[in-house]
């Protein structure tokens, strides 16, 4: 009996321990941005990730967040179940109103959390109306985000998580980690670039999920390869930041 | 005794190892892909979206009837003339399968755009820009980009719409029709990296 104890006791712990190693250990490090090596202007869009700014979120029902408004439709069919929409209002540089973003995402069978790898495939419908229209079709690497956000709250005895945080989302599919790009329409029109998703998070709680964090699009701006410049990719890079 | 805690804690490494290395942490269910072969080539697949039950969102500058109820879309003069809509999204069996988003825009600087995004989150996502003039009842349209399974694709997909008839339930308006019919890049075929079936 002694040995059997002894047995479960040393499975816990080693159980315990790749659990361990799997939340300190330093996979997954946060490096610079991919698009810094970029030579093309960028140009950011804003959103707030919390599910009461948004202007519907949706998902199977059955998560912590509740979805905005009370009544939108539920994805609780089978092949929906892992998946979420968000309609938000996307925000200039100068915070003024630049259109609508729809942004659908389904977590993704490449997970990998032993390789450090929480992934969720995401499509965003960007509509800036007095722009043009395109799509960002990446895949997000969340797994910093729960381990350094979500499962602290969780740990939490206040169930909630206040800090500060900045991370990078997007994981591909370009070699850098970075998005896809494709325009659909005016300025964006046959327009192919890359772009990532970052979020900053400030406070996070298990009953309602984000309450503090907001979300940035970063897109390479279409110029003529004719004014691909230092002086030109500096000056906007400065501008937008 | 030492000996069996050690020996159990290399169990229990292993064994949480292999579960995290072989049981899959996210498993998406899936129907059926319901594709067919066109006679000059090609595949076509048909889906969906019965309106209103498929109505996920609606939201427009002015709009009297946003939907849902209690959803507050942005008064602001630039979102004028622009409205969107997602959906659930079903094959030809009525089973769903994806969710899609329609976009609209119809403004001086962007003349009149209609764009669809379908995604199916076990095959990939669509981006499609339509034409705005209707022929035989159908807008047309060339797939823009596609991710995963529609990453090597090109085609088409038209929208059209079909009443419901008058006898049937009088909640079911009728439904939007999509077609996408899409062939393999030549790069995609020389490299045989595209499987016309697999499953949604």
């Amino acid at each position: 009996m002694k040995y059997l104890f002894m047995l479960l006791l040393g499975i816990a712990t080693g159980v315990l321990m790749v659990v361990g190693f799997l939340l300190y250990s330093p996979m997954s490090p946060e490096g610079i941005s991919p698009l810094s090596v970029s030579e093309r202007p960028q140009f950011s869009l804003s959103y707030s990730a919390v599910v009461d700014d948004a202007i519907a979120y949706t998902n199977n029902g059955e998560s912590p967040i509740a979805t905005n408004p009370d009544k939108i439709a539920m994805l609780w069919e089978a092949p929906l179940q892992k998946t979420v929409v968000l309609v938000t209002a996307l925000r200039d540089g100068r915070g003024s109103m630049a259109g609508i973003g729809i942004k659908f995402s389904s977590r993704s069978e490449e997970t990998r959390l032993l390789q450090g790898e929480a992934l969720v495939n995401s499509v965003w419908h960007v509509v800036l109306p007095d722009q043009g229209t395109l799509l960002v079709a990446q895949a997000e690497n969340h797994w910093n985000y729960l381990r350094e956000v979500v499962i602290p709250a969780y740990w939490s005895s206040a169930d909630n998580w206040k800090g500060s945080w900045h991370g990078t989302l997007s994981s591909g599919p370009g070699a850098l980690g970075t998005g896809d790009v494709h325009g659909g329409s005016g300025r964006f029109r046959d327009y192919d670039a890359e772009a990532i998703e970052t979020l900053t998070a400030r406070a996070y709680s298990t009953e309602t999920g984000p309450v503090a964090v907001d979300g940035q699009l970063i897109i390479e701006q279409p110029v003529p390869a004719s004014e691909l410049s230092a002086d030109v990719t500096l000056k906007l890079r400065t501008s937008s930041d | 005794m030492i000996k069996t805690f050690i020996g159990g804690i290399v169990l229990g490494i292993a064994g949480a190892v292999a579960a995290l290395h072989f049981l899959p942490a996210v498993n998406i269910a899936r129907e059926n892909s319901l594709i067919s072969v066109m006679p000059n080539g090609g595949n076509a697949e048909s889906f969906h979206v019965n309106i209103p039950a498929d109505r996920i969102l609606l939201g427009a500058s002015g709009q009297k009837n946003a939907y849902p109820q209690g959803m507050q879309w942005p008064e602001d003069a630039l979102l004028d003339g622009t409205r969107s809509e997602v959906f659930k999204l079903r094959n030809s069996q009525d089973a769903v399968i994806g969710v899609a988003s329609r976009v609209t825009v119809q403004n001086a600087k962007l003349g009149n755009v209609i764009e669809w995004v379908l995604h199916f989150p076990a095959r990939g996502s669509m981006y499609v820009t339509l034409a705005p003039n209707v022929v035989d009842n159908r807008r047309t349209g060339n797939m823009r980009a596609g991710t995963r399974e529609f990453g090597d694709l090109v085609g088409t997909l038209s929208e059209r719409w079909v009443a419901a008839e008058k006898s049937s339930d009088e909640l079911h308006a009728g439904r939007i029709e999509l077609l996408a019919s899409y062939e393999a890049t030549a790069k995609a075929s020389a490299t045989g990296e595209i499987n016309g079936g697999g499953s949604e």
